[in-house]
């Protein structure tokens, strides 16, 4: 029986207060790892889903929303802009893009959104293809790992597409060639798991009907901006047209479109999508979402260029690295809050790990004595507490720890849903190695006066007394 | 083997307590009688070392026990003194085995299952070696009590009052149990008490 032993058979013996102070304990220091784990997760995945993009280029409204939407896929649409309109930064010999990525979006397939876009934001993510291929021709798709996973969809598998970016048997288009997987991407981390790509023509060709129409006779007017807006009301995200995303929208669009496409339009779109299609920016009479922008390299004309967008055209240009630091500072304010509960709860935890130990103490003070007696020198009272205190505060943060990461794991799938990423419950950082420091130190600090009483009982006195 | 000179103890200035010189030797049996206040516990916690006397000094064997540091003191006691306490208490948290392991460590020993076992089993209470000992009656604590006083084979043992609270036949059982146990280790045995009927049980008597 060493005196880790009788400390441990100490607390052990002392059950209520003891599952006090770890129950307290636990909390402080699982909501501080939680809040560490979260934090850096996050930080980390909007990090890499950055992708040195340097610039989106979307419909105009919130700055952060556009990136959330485009880059994140998190929110909803601002909107569409036409090709011709953004056509310039599109075409390759662009003098400061290197890349430009078109992206459209607007239709989902069982809460999984369905993008199109080009090739070149595979690359962008270091997506490669784990099975089959990628995407080639109209309504065929390659699927992100989780999205293959989740949904077990497989090579062959054929889906319809639905409206909108909710989940909604309603709004399954049901009249339109189904998708057809063609391919399957291995895990990256990156926003690409969550995604089922293909390629921009076929959005259009789910989606196109009515503005094909309505879009050519707006092109040769000048108000093109107002009059399209009613007819677009058939394409692609219209209800984000007018700046607000509200479901609502998207159901009553969809109505209107389904009626379209059974008058007028299925077969034309379906010979459209046979035949080999014109570069994308040729195509001027439709829209695409938002162009991610990749610079060859930084200067003054690159935010010259950005300043020219927002002024001078229908579109803006939202720089991610600017709004995902304003989106942090938001953020941050909340997280902070938490922090300092947290450190509360860490405080008081200690406080009962002091009071418990005190109060045991006033219990233990005969015990104590006779260990005297036994041979026990003063010494050896003051690490037997000592060592009490860290216990408790070694057992607090295991259990907090655990906390922690069981929860991670299981808000592990809620969060996938809800923000397009997969979190990781047991990877460990390097801040909680600190935090068991801090824990200690907190433990260490709790038990010093109970720890100096017990080190001073005068064994004489407290035997006489006995 | 146990001796004391001049031994005085001042809990204040008014108070003053003087005590007779002992000089007991190797494996005698000795009985301190005196009244309630006549300063009997604080004399049996300066011959345990647990107070330091303001005048005089107590001598074990060839150690004079102020001569000692506080930590050497303490290491001294737990080796060579066994006391047994008026009322029985032990370390609550630990079953009657661990209280007398715990006793053999804190005195720097190695934990000897085998001793502990045989001294329960002298004792007979063998039974309850592994029972937390808040279970145990009061004739039994006092039992584990002389337990933990033997079990490092001490060259004293002191008991402080161990019969006030029994009957004339336990009292006679628990002052049997001492005596054989001192004698089977050799040690010198001295009782402080005030209950007269042990009087006539000890050939060595002191009157305070």
């Amino acid at each position: 029986m060493n005196l880790l032993q009788l400390s441990w058979k100490n607390i052990i013996s002392n059950r209520l207060s003891t599952a006090l102070s770890l129950i307290l304990f636990a909390l402080g220091v699982g909501l501080i790892s939680i809040l560490l784990t979260l934090n850096k997760q996050v930080q980390e995945k909007f990090d890499k889903n950055l992708a040195g993009i340097d610039l989106v280029i979307g419909a105009k409204g919130s700055p952060l929303q556009l990136i959330l939407c485009n880059m994140y896929h998190i929110d909803n649409p601002t909107g569409n802009i036409s090709i011709k309109e953004a056509k310039a930064f599109m075409k390759p010999g662009h003098p400061l893009i290197e890349t430009a990525i078109p992206i459209s979006v607007g239709d989902s397939h069982k809460g999984y959104r369905i993008v199109g876009t080009t090739k070149d934001i595979v690359d962008l993510y270091e997506g490669e293809i784990a099975q089959g291929k990628m995407w080639e021709h109209s309504m065929e798709v390659t699927v992100g790992a989780a999205v293959a996973a989740n949904l077990k969809l497989k090579l062959g598998d054929n889906f319809k597409s639905s409206h909108g970016l909710i989940e909604d048997p309603n709004l399954v288009h049901d009249d339109v060639q189904s998708l057809r997987v063609v391919g399957v991407l291995k895990p990256s981390g990156s926003v690409l798991d969550q995604l089922i790509l293909t390629s921009t023509a076929s959005v259009w060709d789910v989606h196109d009907h009515g503005a094909h129409e309505a879009m050519e006779t707006d092109n040769t007017e000048d108000n093109h901006d107002h009059a399209g807006h009613d007819h677009a009301a058939h394409d692609q995200d219209s209800h984000d047209h007018d700046g607000d995303g509200k479901p609502d929208h998207a159901a009553e669009d969809h109505d209107d479109h389904v009626g379209h496409d059974h008058s007028n339009h299925d077969h034309d779109n379906d010979a459209d999508a046979s035949v080999e299609a014109p570069p994308l920016w040729e195509m001027e009479d439709k829209e695409i979402t938002a162009l991610l922008i990749k610079y060859k390299g930084r200067s003054f004309r690159t935010l010259n260029l950005a300043r020219n967008i927002n002024d001078n055209t229908d579109m803006q240009a939202a720089m991610p690295a600017i709004e995902i630091n304003r989106l942090y500072s938001m953020m941050g304010v909340g997280m902070d809050a938490l922090e300092w509960l947290a450190r509360i709860i860490v405080f008081v935890s200690g406080l009962s790990i002091f009071i418990s130990l005190f109060s045991s103490l006033r219990d233990r003070k005969y015990e104590l004595a006779l260990m005297r007696v036994m041979g026990a020198t003063p010494g050896k009272l003051f690490v037997l507490i000592i060592l009490e205190g860290l216990l408790l505060a070694a057992l607090g943060y295991i259990l907090g720890i655990l906390l922690s990461h069981l929860s991670m794991y299981f808000l592990g799938d809620y969060m996938s849903d809800e923000y397009k990423y997969s979190f990781q419950a047991w990877s460990f950082l390097k801040e909680e190695g600190y935090l068991l420091l801090g824990a200690l130190a907190i433990g260490f600090v709790a038990a010093v006066i109970p720890a100096i009483q017990a080190r001073n009982t005068d064994i004489s006195e407290t035997l006489s007394n006995g | 083997m146990l001796r004391t000179e001049n031994l005085g103890y001042a809990y204040d200035s008014q108070t003053r307590l003087n005590f007779p010189d002992i000089n007991c030797q190797t494996g005698e049996h000795w009985l301190l009688l005196g009244n309630s206040g006549c300063g009997k516990t604080t004399l049996l916690h300066l011959l345990g070392g647990l107070l330091t006397p303001k005048d005089g000094q107590v001598t074990i064997g060839e150690t004079a026990l102020n001569k000692l540091s506080g930590a050497k003191r303490d290491q001294f006691r737990g080796q060579n003194i066994g006391i047994i306490f008026q009322t029985s208490h032990f370390v609550r948290a630990l079953t009657v085995g661990e209280n007398l392991g715990l006793a053999q460590q804190l005195a720097g020993k190695k934990v000897d299952k085998k001793r502990i076992q045989t001294l329960l089993d002298r004792l007979n209470i063998d039974h309850k070696l592994n029972a937390k000992t808040s279970s145990l009656s009061q004739g039994e604590q006092q039992r584990v009590a002389i337990a933990r006083a033997l079990i490092n084979q001490p060259k004293v043992i002191l008991a402080d009052e161990p019969t006030s609270a029994l009957d004339d036949k336990n009292t006679e059982e628990v002052i049997q149990l001492l005596e054989e146990s001192a004698r089977e280790v050799n040690a010198t045995l001295l009782v402080v008490t005030h209950d007269g009927r042990l009087k006539n049980r000890f050939k060595n008597s002191i009157q305070l």
